[in-house]
């Protein structure tokens, strides 16, 4: 396959992932908040084609749960019930990608919900919440990654263009900030700010955190592409015609760094997304009730979880493909920028 | 000589300029410990105000600074609230333990990452290459916390590997033979957690070093001699492409010393990682402050020993003017 073939592959796949979490309230039968007390760590339910008596049906169906007599957390099947499974069903409002409100979901069934990855403590439907989740760790995750590059792109440019004492300067704090290791860097960054918030602000909250302890490395990076850039036979004939520093910095040298820009990104997204997962894990970053695949994981903290709801482990799952993504475009992008490098 | 009193005056001055970024950013920090007690009606604002005297929190940033500093020389690195003690003797007992699991993976996770980048290297493109190309790629598909979470998972059902901690409660009246086998039981998911997710990283970047050098002209000089396939890698294509990795190696000391503060923390290995994250949790300003410092003086003296081997291997750096 050419890089531009394989560049374009792995961009579909990672956008139709994106999108399907974009749309999370589509996707979702239910709100992330709707709780079912009734059903508490309910384990997946399955969805059948042959019923009791062995007919088969084309529409799939499920059995509602109900909790056996004097347990807290086993279930039964309650086979007298089969409950077909509906397609673009009405449910819970939701605003579409935040702005077109909406009530039709993919799926979802009446009378009995239907809880295909079970439910948690609180018996809410652990699929609609990691889909919902997703928003906000891969928001987290794209925003700190352009506060990063940003933050990245403005010092590895000031120190690679205009060179003498701000290089010096620029390049020594670079160093101190590489010579951190990182996770201690963000949680100590974190340490200093204030514990209790609204979700809102805890979520802009890590961004900034993450995305301003990952500038080193991307801003040496560019740095040296600026360097060399400025050095060009073009840069310098453009200068020789007098054009002004503002003019050459946004015309020929920033461009040159495009390729940088766009692998660093690939790479720094899902490491970004996992930052801010271990964050909300730790319980330092977004709060209950809103979820996040990090907060969501939160649970297997306690030993019953782990020892007796498995599902609760799903989330990790959840974060897979989209890794795999990101990897697959960072490898394309890197062959996409230098062809000759890679046979 | 001279080499070795530079890099230790940088080091020196790196790590006094990482002390003054962490103090600054913890003293500016709204809030401290003592405000929780501030919100207790039981507790006198007066009793609040002679505790924050006594901690010294109430003095200018400067000379709390200095005051630091001078416990830092003294091994105590300021006073923890919540413990209620020297915050230096609470680091080292934790320290230790975080050392020891990140040194013994970094060396499994080395041990294993040379013979298998050697041998991808050397059927670059075949069959066992691309075996290893997939295993590694598999590895670095799945996050360390996945990874972690999983393990333990995994631990807590089949009930193969104690679930956390790093020996059990009845340790001390073991036997040593048990003794041993108790902490390896301990050890081995994290560790293997540790070694799995750094190992993708090395293996990479071993194979990208040796396939760099098995094209050069007295390598094939070397084949030519008839100098067994064993020899032939590990004698002479190996030193020829030490350099870059003994650059990595700094490096993966510092990533597995990020990873481990997670695994610490997922599967309870009583290290620095989870007294971190309790100090963060209660606000315990100078632990979290040593506890970052700490992980960095390792993290600087990880990349000070890859210097100095680099400085021992290769001769050209020796030789360069400025290195004298």
């Amino acid at each position: 396959m050419t890089e531009r073939g394989k560049l374009a592959k792995w961009l579909v796949v990672l956008g139709a992932l994106h999108g399907v979490i974009a749309c999370a309230g589509f996707f979702a039968p239910y709100d992330p908040l709707e709780q079912d007390r009734e059903r508490p760590y309910a384990p997946p339910m399955k969805l059948h084609f042959r019923d009791a008596q062995g007919r088969f049906h084309t529409r799939p169906f499920f059995y509602p749960l109900r909790m056996r007599e004097g347990s807290f957390d086993q279930y039964d099947e309650d086979i007298v019930r089969a409950m077909p499974l509906k397609f673009f069903a009405d449910g819970s409002n939701y605003k579409l990608l935040g702005l077109v409100p909406s009530h039709l979901h993919l799926f979802g069934a009446s009378r009995a919900r239907i809880c295909l990855l079970g439910t948690d403590g609180y018996g809410r439907d652990q699929f609609s919440r990691i889909l919902y989740g997703g928003q906000v760790s891969l928001l987290a995750g794209l925003l700190g990654a352009g506060v990063t590059l940003l933050f990245g792109l403005g010092i590895g440019t000031a120190a690679g263009y205009y060179g003498g004492w701000r290089d010096e300067v620029l390049m020594r704090l670079t160093e101190l900030f590489l010579a951190l290791p990182w996770l201690y860097m963000l949680l100590g960054l974190r340490a200093f700010l204030p514990l209790s918030l609204s979700p809102l602000e805890a979520f802009l909250l890590i961004v900034i955190v993450i995305g301003l302890v990952g500038w080193a490395r991307p801003a040496r990076l560019i740095r040296g592409v600026v360097l060399s850039a400025k050095e060009r036979d073009f840069v310098r004939a453009a200068r020789g015609f007098g054009a002004p520093d503002g003019y050459l910095l946004l015309r020929h040298v920033l461009p040159e760094t495009s390729s940088v820009l766009l692998t660093q990104a690939a790479i720094l997204i899902p490491q970004y997304v996992l930052a801010e997962m271990t964050l909300s894990f730790l319980g330092l970053g977004v709060p209950e009730p809103q979820a996040s695949w990090g907060n969501l994981l939160a649970n297997l903290q306690q030993y019953s979880v782990l020892m007796s709801y498995w599902w609760m482990y799903l989330p990790a799952v959840a974060m897979v493909p989209f890794f795999l993504g990101y990897l697959g475009l960072a490898s394309a992008l890197q062959e996409w920028a230098n062809p000759h490098k890679w046979k | 000589m001279r080499f070795l009193l530079r890099r230790l005056a940088h080091t020196a001055l790196l790590m006094f300029g990482v002390s003054i970024l962490t103090y600054l950013f913890a003293s500016l920090a709204p809030g401290d410990y003592f405000d929780e007690m501030r919100l207790n009606p039981q507790i006198a604002p007066e009793t609040v105000l002679a505790l924050r005297a006594q901690y010294q929190l109430d003095r200018p940033l400067p000379l709390r600074y200095v005051r630091w500093l001078d416990s830092v020389v003294h091994g105590d690195l300021g006073y923890s609230f919540s413990y209620n003690s020297p915050v230096g003797p609470l680091l080292w007992v934790r320290a230790r333990n975080t050392l020891f699991l990140t040194l013994t993976a970094t060396l499994l996770a080395w041990g294993l990452a040379l013979p298998l980048g050697v041998r991808s290297a050397e059927y670059l493109g075949r069959l066992p290459d691309s075996l290893v190309s997939w295993m590694m790629a598999a590895l670095l598909v799945v996050p360390d916390l996945a990874l972690a979470l999983g393990l333990l998972l995994f631990a807590a059902r089949s009930g193969w590997f104690p679930t956390g901690g790093m020996v059990s409660v009845d340790f001390n009246s073991l036997s040593p033979m048990n003794k041993l086998r108790d902490l390896a039981l301990h050890m081995t998911l994290p560790l293997l957690a540790l070694v799995l997710t750094a190992l993708p990283l090395l293996v990479r970047h071993v194979r990208a070093a040796i396939a760099d050098v098995l094209d050069a002209p007295f390598l094939l000089a070397a084949r030519g001699h008839g100098i067994p396939r064993h020899r032939l890698l590990y004698r002479y294509a190996l030193p020829a492409a030490a350099n870059p990795l003994i650059s990595l190696f700094g490096f993966s000391i510092g990533a597995l010393l990020s990873g481990s503060l997670l695994v610490e923390v997922v599967m309870s290995w009583p290290g620095l990682g989870p007294l971190l994250v309790e100090a963060i949790l209660s606000r315990d300003v100078y632990v979290v402050i040593g506890g970052v410092l700490l992980s960095t003086l390792f993290l600087v003296i990880g990349n000070l020993i890859a210097d100095l081997l680099l400085y021992w291997a290769d001769p050209r750096i020796r030789a360069e003017p400025g290195a004298k």
